[in-house]
């Protein structure tokens, strides 16, 4: 009796596999195959392995929450629609705590342990650097997600290095264009002693006279640092018309509550786009009233003219994103990674079967490089093999902060 | 630097000065009594800020009973840990109870991380009493921080006039000086050990409610503000109370000021190298009074 239970159980199993199976083929995924108890999660092809190494603890974790939740929701995306050419996704996301020897260590485990076929990530630049060596002699793409400009400069030595994110190049002139035209010329500089703050810090300093700009004063302070009215006082010292604060979410708070304090009411200040998220206006307050940043346009979706190329995906990776997330929970930092996924996926599409591993990466390699251009949330991006961001001027708008909001002035 | 500058700078070290001296004291009562380190000292008064916040903005409660419920809980957090992870260890080596608190103090940061509504964005608990800042000696001074400094001497004449005036008080200093002559006149250095714990949480607690408003605080704002302390903390030596809050204020000061010297490329980047470099100069004084002392006895 219980021989031929076992016998009728596995007849069951596998002809319900042949049948599936056969689903699968005909039908290209367009159908759901009906959930048998017996098959659950067998895939009907190999899945494409994506790895995603991002700052979800530590210091920048703000950065890379947004980040882990985007790539969550577009493989969840790319999956219900029947995978890539019927290939499953799956996204591989590894926590760096903002740390450069962790990110290294996890960028290898990717690479050798999970064969990953290209990573995204990480989402500090200093990480960034320390991963570029790792990529580049295991011969595997991968889109970082962090700011500065160094990630893929000089193009020479970041063959298998691609980003994102507008970096400092693209912000700090937008900054300046504006100071110009509103004839201000004696600026201070405040920024952390982070890659990031340091990056701004110096193009700030380089660029001041093609804009006729004075730098009156240039402080620095520490990541951890609470308070910031000492730099501010001597700041304060030197009359600027306007401040430029260079650095992450709690610094930059902090920065505008004890400019508020020292009463330096008639004194702009400008932020970089690493502040660009809903944590840094609900975290600053009446503190941060008024303050000006330039970033990418996603936070005005709804107000980008019709007319903009960036329109349509700009409103639909926001109403994706806040239907799962929350009303109002959307930010820049989700935008670079869903682009960078994007980017990825595109190139997976185009990828032919039966590739070595060692081909594969070489072809999603390629097929970025060659992706012609890409429209995104970070801007209309035209890579090339001199260009591995290929973003331009004119993806940028100018915020303020007004009653808590983001409010794009034209 | 003028005149109105320097007050500035003095102020604004002065307010971060009391915080390290608070954050201080915590890691020489734990020392004292029990020669441990606790390095999840910060963690209390990052517990302390992220409570406050979460009672006053997700569970509506008003301001001054929220601020003293944090305190509560961030106390009987302190408790607790001393119970489950220290005491039940107390037959091992301080160094080993040392490493204790680190675990104490990363287990902390995740929960932290992973409990709070806002996950692990920084938060801004409101001010105590509005943020409209006030002009004083030339310097203009936020009012939380009045509330920060105001607090901070208050909490120290209360922990003297305990120390000094109070039975437990007294047992505890007994056991600081000297834990075999105190069991042997009755006082128990296990329950000594907890009160120690209990006391070094609340002014954890208490610093994290005061300063939060104006420092903000995130679940990793602990660490650093620990290191801080500890560093006020071994200005004065881990022994006296009064030590420690002069180390805690001239750390403050020194790092305040060293913003405003501008030695040619001596920038305010070098502030951190400034306040180290005092601090090692201390250390080194210090160390060698220290040997001359025990020569001499």
């Amino acid at each position: 009796m219980k021989k031929y239970l076992m016998w009728a159980l596995t007849l069951t199993l596998v002809l319900s596999l042949l049948a599936i199976g056969g689903i699968g083929c005909e039908e290209e995924g367009e159908e759901e195959p009906t959930p048998t108890p017996e098959v659950t999660a067998t895939p009907v092809k190999e899945a494409y392995k994506v790895g995603a190494i991002l700052d979800l603890s530590g210091p920048c974790s703000n950065l890379g929450i947004p980040e882990e939740r985007t790539a969550e929701m577009m493989a969840d995306q790319v999956n219900a629609a029947g995978g890539i050419n019927g290939h499953p996704l799956e996204v591989i996301i590894y926590d760096t705590e903002g740390d450069s020897t962790k990110s290294v260590t996890l960028v290898t485990k990717l690479i050798e342990e999970d064969e990953v076929l290209a990573i995204i990530g990480p989402s500090r630049s200093g990480s960034s650097g320390a991963v570029i060596d790792t990529v580049t002699t295991s011969e595997i793409p991968i889109v970082s997600l962090a700011a500065a400009r160094s990630i893929v400069v000089p193009v020479e030595e970041r063959y298998w290095v691609f980003k994102t994110p507008q970096t400092e190049y693209e912000i700090i002139p937008e900054i300046y264009t504006y100071l110009q035209s509103a004839d201000i010329t004696d600026v201070a500089i405040i920024s952390d002693t982070g890659g990031f703050g340091v990056a701004g810090r110096t193009l700030c300093n380089d660029l001041a006279d093609d804009y006729g700009i004075t730098i009156v004063d240039d402080q620095t302070f520490a990541d951890a640092d609470t308070s910031m009215i000492s730099q501010m006082t001597h700041i304060k010292g030197e009359n600027p018309q306007a401040v430029v604060c260079w650095s992450t979410d709690k610094g930059s708070a902090i920065v505008a509550q004890d400019m508020k304090t020292l009463q330096m009411d008639d004194v702009l200040l400008f932020m970089s786009h690493g502040v660009a998220n809903k944590a840094f206006v609900q975290a600053g307050g009446e503190a941060v009233e008024g303050v000006i940043i330039p970033a990418g346009k996603l936070l005005a979706a709804d107000e980008v003219p019709a007319d903009d190329p960036q329109k349509e995906v700009l409103v639909s990776y926001r109403d994706d994103y806040e239907a799962i997330y929350g009303a109002g929970s959307i930010d820049t930092f989700g935008g670079h990674c869903y682009d960078g996924l994007s980017w990825v996926i595109m190139a997976l599409e185009e990828m032919p079967e039966g590739l070595t591993l060692a081909d594969a990466r070489a072809f999603i390699r390629d097929a970025i490089e060659d992706m012609g251009t890409f429209i995104g949330t970070g801007g209309v991006y035209n890579i090339t093999a001199e260009d591995h961001l290929g973003l331009g001027t004119g993806n940028v708008y100018m915020y303020e902060i007004v009653n808590g909001e983001w409010v794009w002035f034209k | 630097m003028s005149a109105d500058q320097f007050v500035q700078y003095f102020i604004s070290g002065l307010t971060m000065g009391s915080i390290y001296a608070i954050v201080g004291l915590g890691f020489t009562i734990i020392y004292a009594v029990t020669r441990i380190i606790n390095f999840a000292q910060g963690e209390f008064v990052m517990l302390g800020g992220m409570l406050s916040f979460y009672l006053i903005k997700s569970a509506g409660i008003p301001l001054a009973p929220a601020l003293i419920l944090s305190v509560l809980i961030t106390v009987v957090i302190g408790a607790i840990m001393y119970l489950l992870a220290i005491r039940t260890a107390r037959h091992a080596s301080v160094v080993s109870l040392i490493i204790i608190t680190i675990g104490a103090a990363v287990f902390f940061r995740g929960i932290a991380g992973e409990i709070f509504p806002w996950g692990v964005d920084i938060v801004r608990p409101p001010y105590f009493t509005g943020s409209q800042s006030i002009a004083f000696l030339g310097a203009y001074v936020h009012p939380q921080a009045f509330w920060i400094i105001g607090t901070t001497v208050v909490v120290m004449i209360l922990l003297h006039l305990f120390l000094t005036y109070t039975m437990v008080g007294k047992a505890l200093k007994a056991c600081a000086i000297s834990p075999v002559s105190a069991s042997m006149v009755g006082i128990n250095p296990r329950t000594m050990a907890l009160i120690a714990f209990t006391l070094a949480a609340a002014l954890g607690g208490i610093s994290g409610v005061v300063m939060a408003p104006l420092t903000l605080m995130s679940y990793s704002s602990g660490f650093m503000l620990g290191l801080k302390g500890f560093v006020a903390a071994s200005i004065g030596g881990f022994k006296s109370p009064v030590a420690t809050v002069i180390g805690g204020f001239t750390l403050g000061i020194v790092e305040s000021l060293a913003v405003g010297i501008d030695w040619g490329p001596f920038t305010s980047a070098y502030k951190d190298v400034i306040a180290m470099t005092v601090l090692l100069l201390i250390l080194l004084i210090r160390s060698g009074r220290l040997a001359e002392e025990e020569r001499m006895s």
